[in-house]
């Protein structure tokens, strides 16, 4: 039994594609991370999943429901993050709590139980009458997380809930989710920052509303990426980078930091290739490696491909 | 389901209650709007110029003549001395109004077997100021035609019908106090203008922010969110309907005749007709600038132009008239008018109130399925 059976989704807007006939299956309690560029069709698909959009064609299953046919029953049944959210910043934290428990129809002891989980997951206990406005983003974006789970769904969809984030808010946001799966819940998530597609037990990539890639990290770097990833350290990477890109034996180059990765294929026989020509070119090399591909380097091949 | 709506209410009370700005303009616009429009509105015409024809010409005619000239409200243009200078009077403009007083004037008001009749003649170009002026007319006769009985009733013992015919239309505006007319009017605007506004941008708002799908998601129908976000601004709108009255008791003497409870309810009715505008507005806006165009466009010419509130709607042309349907306020003001004014009972306005239910499930029902439409797009 999967949590969400996607069956040849299709939205259009007019003319336009946004998400061009996707399928895939989510298992429950599965991390799942949906992945693509801007206007990919990343919102466009969860606001389908969600029930708040109607698909053009296609259906797809979300916790036993037809989107389609039965979207006020999926909305029973899941919690949801939209990218724009962050609560309403002139209320207090707990009036949003109270805000959100209500509009689930939390009542009593449970609502209490409740409220407490949420303050607890973002650190607020103490702090109820605090201005939501005046958080942090990291904290907000906790709270935003427990009100959206509010009333324990069993499955929950992110929209990029970690965008704007410091990185350690960000780790500490998954940590969040890592116990969201723990307790069985499928976690359905969005996100531009690819070291975290490293924590999902799942990913799926898509470009200009098509399916392109699916498949767990490990798989998408074996399965995707035939070439080797080599890390070059050098004294001038922009430059080093202009020169590489114009060879034969290299398919796609990109910058991770101060470093160049290079994706090269069959015409790569060994270093000395790449050592004499950045030599000649008064480029001093001080490291040159095969690596285990990043995620990055799996979709820079890929969107590369595609062009 | 009532703990869905509640929610709602209760958070847009709080943001409400913490953007004193807003809060402050809801509440005090309203009754600056009410004073300024209140002393600069006023109707009264001074000098009225009257050109009179007294084919009667005896003491009793006279008598008339001076007792309308009396007041400072008329003014004597010219004596005319036959009918054919009446056209030539009303065309050049020499006058506003002609008076004229038929042959047998005198002996009908001494035999009393029949009224004695006077004419007046008004230059209805403007029809506005026609009505005031028939008005003070009427009004000047009315006092004449009562001086008069008192006389006779003194001099023969003997009651009568009154001697002199008039046809009071303003009959429960008889001091001819037109801020006083007014009042209804500006209640209506004023409320209509307030609540409108106030409504729709608290729903664009949320479409603004994107808060909107985070609460659509929560399986919420569309009438609990509706009703929790209107709430507040119906009790603040009422609240204010409720400064607007003590406010014009206070500044322009404006006491409420009729029954207070029909009042409460037809005001309640109105205010949720002019919500269902406000809500339809923001299904069509995705700004709130927009919102806020639309809704003044939409509320403030109309309640001001086409609702009864200056210019009376029979003088209007036949087209304009059916026009006056598209505002509520025409409505509310026939309403208020019957309470405030006349103090009438609900036999009076039932009609006005059925249509302002009506005008809400129609902008209602609209709402809806435009709402569900831009959904599936
Ligand atoms: N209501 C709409 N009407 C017309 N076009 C739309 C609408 N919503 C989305 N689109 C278009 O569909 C495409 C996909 O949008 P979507 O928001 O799903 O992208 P995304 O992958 O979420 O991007 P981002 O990372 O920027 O959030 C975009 O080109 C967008 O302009
Ligand atoms: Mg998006």
């Amino acid at each position: 039994m999967y949590s969400i059976e996607v069956n040849n989704l299709t939205k259009k807007f007019g003319n336009f594609t946004s998400v061009d006939n996707i399928s895939f299956k989510v298992n429950e309690g599965e991390i799942f991370g949906f992945l693509g560029a801007n206007g990919a069709g990343k919102s466009t698909t969860i606001r389908m999943l969600c029930g708040i959009l109607e698909p053009t064609s296609g259906d797809a299953v979300v916790g036993g429901y037809s989107v389609v046919k039965e979207p006020d029953n999926v909305k029973l049944n899941i919690g949801y993050m939209s990218q724009r959210f962050s609560l309403y910043n002139d209320l207090t934290v707990e009036e949003n709590i109270n805000f959100f428990g209500g509009v689930y129809g939390l009542e009593g002891n449970l609502f209490d139980e409740r409220k407490n989980w949420v303050l607890d997951i973002a650190n607020l206990k103490g702090k109820e009458k605090l201005m939501t406005g005046s958080l942090p983003g990291g904290i907000k974006q906790r709270l935003a997380l427990g009100t959206a789970v509010i009333h324990q769904p069993k499955i929950v969809f992110l929209d990029e809930p970690t965008s704007g984030v410091d990185p350690l808010s960000r780790r500490n946001f998954w940590e969040l989710i890592n116990d969201l799966s723990e307790n069985g819940i499928t976690v359905f998530i969005t996100t531009h920052y690819l070291e975290e597609a490293e924590f999902c037990n799942k990913i799926l990539l898509i470009n200009a509303g098509k399916l392109i890639a699916e498949g767990n990290p490990q798989e998408l770097k074996t399965n995707y990426l035939k070439n080797d990833i080599l890390e070059l350290e050098c004294s001038n990477p922009v430059k080093a980078m202009k020169i590489l890109e114009s060879q034969n034996f290299i398919d796609a180059t990109s910058i991770f930091g101060n470093n160049l990765h290079l994706n090269v294929n069959k015409n790569y026989s060994n270093k000395n290739q790449i050592e004499k020509l950045l030599i000649s070119e008064n480029i001093q090399v001080t490291g040159l490696d095969k690596i285990v591909p990043t995620l990055e380097d799996v979709f820079i091949h890929l969107l590369d491909k595609k062009k | 389901m009532f703990r869905r709506t509640r929610a709602i209410a209760k958070k847009e009370f709080k943001q409400l209650w913490r953007d004193k700005r807003l809060l402050f303009v809801i509440l005090f616009f309203p009754i600056f709007l009410l004073i300024i429009f209140g002393y600069a509105v006023n109707f009264d015409v001074k000098n009225i110029q009257l050109a009179v024809l007294d084919k009667n010409n005896t003491e009793v005619s006279r008598d008339f003549v001076n007792s309308i000239l009396s007041s400072n409200y008329f003014k004597l243009a010219k004596q005319l001395n036959n009918d054919s200078e009446i056209k030539e009077t009303l065309d050049k403009k020499s006058a506003q109004i002609v008076l004229v007083i038929p042959k047998d004037f005198s002996k009908n008001i001494h035999t009393h077997k029949q009224p004695a009749k006077i004419q007046f003649l008004i230059d209805g170009v403007d029809g506005n100021t026609a009505t005031i002026i028939k008005n003070y007319a009427s009004a000047a006769s009315t006092k004449f035609a009562i001086k008069l009985q008192k006389n006779l009733t003194q001099k023969y013992g003997v009651k009568m019908s009154y001697p002199v015919l008039l046809e009071p239309i303003f009959w429960f505006n008889p001091d001819l106090q037109t801020t006083k007319f007014l009042i209804p009017g500006l209640i209506a605007m004023i409320l209509i203008v307030s609540s409108v506004i106030s409504v729709s941008l608290s729903l664009v708002k949320e479409k603004e922010l994107g808060t909107i799908e985070q609460i659509n998601v929560s399986s919420i129908n569309s009438f609990e969110l509706l009703s929790g976000k209107s709430a507040p601004y119906i009790v603040v709108a009422f609240f204010d309907a409720i400064l607007i009255l003590i406010v014009g008791y206070i500044f322009f003497d404006v006491i409420v005749k009729g029954n207070y409870f029909f009042l409460f309810i037809s005001t309640l009715i109105y205010i949720i007709s002019a919500t269902s505008m406000g809500i339809f507005i923001s299904v069509i806006s995705e700004t709130q600038q927009i919102a806020f165009t639309i809704a003044t466009f939409a509320t403030l010419l109309p309640s001001v132009i086409l609702s009864g509130f200056i210019f009376p709607i029979e003088s209007m042309p036949v087209i304009i008239q059916y026009l006056t349907n598209i505002t509520p306020a025409k409505f509310f003001i026939i309403v208020l008018r019957a309470i405030i004014i006349r103090g009438v009972g609900l036999s009076a306005f039932w009609m006005q109130l059925i249509y302002l239910i009506l005008f809400t499930l129609v902008f209602m029902g609209l709402a809806i399925i435009i709402s569900k439409k831009q959904e599936v797009k």
